[in-house]
């Protein structure tokens, strides 16, 4: 399984549809290779995942763009349990509720419970920490990181970081981590050595997709410039709900899809809202954007929205 | 950048002032299409002002200076603070930080 990316079928990632289900990591080679999930394809990957990541499940939204939430998570979470080989990870990038209600969590929890793919890592999105403190996520999802949320752990010889970068917003700013959290990074990069693959995963995408919507990290550069002289880097992010990726050096961008609703794409309406799609494409949307590895690359399902 | 001037920019608060005296002023500011509707607005102290949330998406409404802190208003909800104090009082919505807007409180 000796499975790159190609350049080009990277830049055929960005004009690909939102939706699906989640998205599966593979390790080859020292490469992690992202794999989305469609519903027709669940277990074409070969070898056992390395994590699955799930994002912006939004649990608490009950709007026309998708009244029924719970239920898509509970598919997609049946997609997952499906799979002959499963992860002994799930990374879930935050916007776990739609407004940090307690009963929001409460059901995200016991609705999690029953995804049968490892160990669950999270970091929280800005609808997640609408009460300030994040006492809510904090209370359920704080431990892992003595109650700062950003942390690091070891999986399989994989260095993984999670990151916050959606508390302490400034006015008209992006999102971002602060000099405290940026300290601990460095620190905790420090002691690595350049050989080892990194996984970094916070909320809001680490690169500037669109400023005027907030689609981007304010102090990334900061981050980006301890990350630089690893061989292999690889950034996921949620909040836009839809698959937008970008290769920079030995880095390569994520943002995953939601499980929830989508968004529209960078720029097209009033912003970045839900997005309502016609009865029956919701589904056919989470279902139908697949990636498969095939031969030495990684092959894209031709199935595009428009 | 906001002299006292503003104040006369925004007659329909004044009149409220004026006209309703004797009752508790109020002031409503409609949150639509990812904006604060108007963004600048100044009352007189003892105002209570509401934002109503008329986007899809949720929003809050947070000072900068910890003086007040909306929950996460989905589509319809409201919240309502009084403005009891002289002053100009910034504030974004903490889901959408581009979401920007300033309250000035005068002296009654």
């Amino acid at each position: 399984m000796a499975d790159d990316f190609i350049p080009s079928r990277r830049r055929a990632l960005q004009c690909m549809a939102f939706g699906g289900a989640g998205t599966l990591f593979t390790l080859s080679g020292g490469i992690l290779t992202p794999v989305a999930l469609a519903q027709d394809a669940p277990a074409k990957a070969s070898g056992i995942p390395l994590f699955l990541q799930i994002s912006d499940t939004h649990i608490g939204f009950n709007k026309d763009a998708n009244p029924d939430v719970p239920g898509t998570l509970k598919q997609t979470i049946a997609l997952v349990n499906a799979m002959k080989a499963r992860p002994a990870l799930t990374i879930h990038t935050g916007d776990i509720t739609h407004l940090s209600k307690a009963a929001e969590f409460d059901t995200a929890n016991q609705l999690l419970m029953d995804l049968k793919a490892g160990e669950l890592h999270t970091v929280p999105g800005e609808h997640d920490v609408t009460d300030g403190m994040g006492t809510e996520y904090f209370g359920r999802f704080g431990k892992a990181s003595d109650n700062r949320g950003y942390y690091s752990f070891d999986h399989q010889s994989v260095h993984f970081v999670g990151l916050v970068n959606v508390m302490n917003f400034k006015p008209n700013g992006l999102g971002g981590f602060g000099a405290d959290q940026l300290a601990w990074l460095k620190a905790d990069l420090a002691a690595r050595s350049s050989s080892t693959p990194i996984v970094v995963f916070a909320h809001m995408p680490m690169w500037t997709i669109l400023e005027s919507w907030g689609w981007g990290t304010g102090d990334a550069e900061e981050a980006l410039s301890y990350l630089r002289r690893f061989g292999s880097v690889t950034i996921l992010n949620g909040h836009i709900h839809q698959i937008v990726q970008k290769v920079e050096g030995n880095i390569t961008f994520h943002t995953a899809r939601s499980t929830a609703y989508p968004q529209p794409q960078a720029g097209q309406g009033d912003g970045p809202g839900p997005l309502v799609v016609p009865a029956g494409q919701l589904q056919h949307m989470l279902g139908v954007t697949s990636i498969r590895l095939q031969k030495h690359h990684l092959a894209l399902s031709d199935t595009t929205l428009a | 950048m906001h002299s006292l001037k503003h104040a006369f920019a925004y007659p329909v608060a004044m009149l409220l002032f004026i006209a309703s005296a004797s009752a508790a002023d109020s002031s409503t500011i409609i949150i639509k299409k990812f904006m604060f509707n108007p963004m600048d607005v100044t009352v007189a102290a003892g105002t209570d002002v509401t934002w109503e949330n008329q986007d899809g998406e949720p929003h809050t409404v947070v000072s900068l200076t910890n003086d007040f802190r909306s929950q996460a208003l989905d589509e319809k909800d409201k919240f309502t603070h009084r403005f009891d104090k002289p002053g100009k009082y910034k504030y974004l919505c903490s889901i959408h930080p581009k979401m920007v807007g300033t309250i000035t409180v005068v002296a009654k």
